[in-house]
């Protein structure tokens, strides 16, 4: 297995700048998942380690080896398609040892890697299929296990699931993330779904307009997210955003936003006397919105009146009007009220965000 | 249940309906070449009866051995298939090739290219007789199966590109992608993962160019002048004479000659069904 690093990555299609100096370094073994809304540059970023793009500026590095003029076939990757690109007119059995039989590696060698792909992935009764033959989950496998005989030392995978229907994508995200274990193995995982980036990834990196926004474990960009952005689009439901004002009352900061008014203790933003006067925008997240219940950590009562409950079956989704913001709050089913009742809440002050207004940059603890 | 018989009636209708226009078109089609036949079986002194039977009375083959005995017929479809075959397999080559550029790279010119080879299939064949003349007498192949081929195969070159540039471009690049990461050169995933899945395309451009270059007169009226090297097309029509016809022997060949370009047909059909590329992309 290897290392890859990307370094000052740049690229360009024609007067259209995809990716924007995109600095990473994956380290030998890991999982990384690349996350971004479409159109962010993260699929072209990885067609660029795999060479099936050129490289504008910057260098791929793959070991310490710089491939940016490396053939495909030689940067022993191996790559998962989004459309899974199985070779129609081979059976299940030559779509996963065309490589080895490229290479003219010898037939025993290519029958047992095969043989043992087949039987991790569940695919032994498939051999003698045409792809056409499978459904969408076994192409999906097939793919993968035409990855796995090969043996690279990074794998890439593009979007691998979001051909799959619900049920079907948690099962082949469990899979994934079994097979990594059992390869342990470097993987390079991009996908615009925010759900597989936390379950798969050991690192998350997060892009938007070719340019990365974080990176961090799962955890890390979920309870400290860098900047608006990464607010907003990790975390499901999202997270709720008030914009205001911050100003001074004798020793605390106090934060306004039309009828929202609480304060903004020391252990969220320290040094009060530097925010005094600062647009900001504060992130609640929708289980740290408190309804109908205190606790010391929590900010003043606000007062709003609910609009609409969503019952998911475990949880409850209370959307919220408070003057003209509308928030949504995730509490324990059953929620007792009916919608149009006034009802009063509180921010969990241990899970509040604060971002400056014009850079979108996070300020708070 | 009534309901259920009227649907079943109603289906019942429309497949006879179906069945007859089938019928009927296939029986305008097949009527010619079965009054060719009757013509080549009579014997030579009943041509211009007009009776229709389909075997005529006193049917005989002595029009097909006199043909093959007392002309060079043998020889003309030798040299008819040798340049039809030539012709297919350049003209195929050359399309394949061609199209898969036009269809997978950017460069200059690439619109103007293509649209040149459209606009140069709507002047009418007539008209490029003399520039065909004058380049194979200047390459010095009058007379000869080399300049045949050529111009056989460059007439019908844009067809075949159009045909195989179509068919290349509903063919997934992620396909070729994946074949260059396993391994291959782009040579390499055109040969073993383009060619292989374009079998429809490439036998419909096979067709084309085989029975364009079968069939063709005007051109091989132009470029041959020895009975030696005579296609069957100009040959047959060294049985027409001022005073005296050989319907009989006229009527044999053309029978004889449909023999290769259905054999082609026949053989080819398996590959013009579409659809391989089914189940590799996507559910």
């Amino acid at each position: 297995m290897a290392s890859v690093q990307f370094k000052g990555i740049v690229k360009k299609f024609k007067d259209n700048l995809v990716l924007n100096g995109v600095d990473v370094d994956i380290k030998d073994h890991e999982f990384v998942v690349i996350v971004g809304p479409s159109g962010c540059g993260k699929t072209t970023l990885l067609r660029m380690l795999a060479g099936l793009e050129d490289i504008t500026d910057g260098e791929i590095l793959i070991d310490g080896l710089r491939v940016n003029e490396l053939h495909p076939s030689k940067r022993q990757i191996a790559m998962v398609f989004q459309d899974y690109a199985l070779y129609p007119h081979m059976t299940v059995e030559e779509n996963m040892s065309f490589a080895l039989r490229l290479r003219k590696t010898d037939k025993g060698e290519i029958n047992s890697r095969v043989d043992e792909a087949a039987t991790i992935l569940q695919l032994k009764k498939f051999l003698k299929r045409m792809p056409r033959q499978l459904s969408g989950g076994q192409r999906q496998r097939v793919a993968i296990g035409r990855a796995i005989v090969r043996k690279p030392k990074v794998f890439l995978f593009d979007e691998p699931l979001s051909n799959l229907d619900a049920k079907l994508r948690e099962e082949m995200r469990v899979e994934i993330a079994k097979l990594y274990q059992r390869l342990n193995a470097t993987i390079i995982y991009v996908t615009h779904d925010q759900v597989e980036a936390m379950t798969l990834a050991g690192r998350i990196v997060i892009m938007n307009h070719g340019i990365i926004q974080q990176v961090g474990s799962p955890i890390e960009v979920y309870r400290k997210p860098g900047n608006l952005f990464v607010a907003g689009f990790i975390g499901s439901p999202t997270m709720n955003f008030m914009t205001g004002k911050l100003s001074l009352q004798g020793e605390t900061l106090l934060f306004t936003g039309g009828d929202l008014k609480f304060t903004i203790p020391s252990f969220v933003l320290h040094d009060a006397k530097k925010h005094d006067g600062r647009e900001v925008t504060v992130g609640v997240r929708p289980d740290d919105v408190l309804v109908g219940r205190t606790s010391d950590k929590c900010s003043d009562k606000v007062e709003g009146v609910l609009e609409v409950c969503e019952l998911l079956g475990h949880r409850e989704n209370l959307y919220i009007k408070v003057g003209e913001t509308r928030l949504l709050a995730t509490v324990e089913a059953f929620f007792d009220r009916s919608p149009g009742s006034a009802v009063s809440l509180c921010f969990n002050y241990a899970n509040m965000h604060v971002f400056d207004k014009a850079t979108e940059k996070r300020i708070s603890e | 249940m009534s309901q259920q018989d009227a649907i079943r009636r109603r289906k019942r209708i429309k497949y006879f309906l179906i069945h007859a226009v089938l019928l009927a078109t296939a029986a305008l089609f097949v009527y010619p070449l079965l009054r060719i036949f009757s013509v080549s079986l009579r014997p030579g002194d009943k041509l211009f009866s007009t009776d229709l039977s389909l075997i005529p009375a006193g049917a005989t083959f002595i029009a097909y051995a006199s043909l093959l005995r007392d002309t060079m017929f043998l020889r003309w479809l030798w040299n008819s298939l040798l340049i039809t075959l030539a012709t297919s397999f350049i003209g195929v080559s050359l399309a394949s090739t061609a199209a898969y550029a036009f269809s997978r790279f950017r460069f200059p010119g690439k619109k103007a290219g293509l649209i040149l080879l459209l606009s140069s299939q709507m002047i009418p064949a007539g008209m490029l007789i003399l520039p065909l003349f004058l380049m194979i007498m200047k390459l010095k192949l009058m007379n000869t199966y080399l300049g045949m081929i050529i111009a056989y195969s460059v007439s019908s070159l844009p067809f075949s590109i159009w045909i195989l540039k179509g068919y290349y471009d509903t063919i997934p690049r992620s396909l070729e992608e994946a074949a260059l990461v396993d391994g291959t050169s782009q040579v390499g995933a055109f040969w073993r993962i383009i060619l292989p899945l374009s079998t429809p395309a490439l036998s419909i451009a096979f067709l084309f160019n085989f029975t364009t270059a079968w069939n063709e007169y005007l051109v091989a009226r132009v470029v041959l002048f020895s009975a030696k090297q005579y296609t069957w097309t100009l040959g047959l029509f060294e049985l027409q004479g001022q005073y005296i016809t050989q319907w009989g022997m006229f009527a044999a060949g053309s029978m004889l000659v449909t023999i290769p370009v259905l054999c082609v047909f026949l053989y080819s059909s398996k590959w013009l069904i579409s659809g391989l590329t089914l189940g590799s992309v996507k559910g």
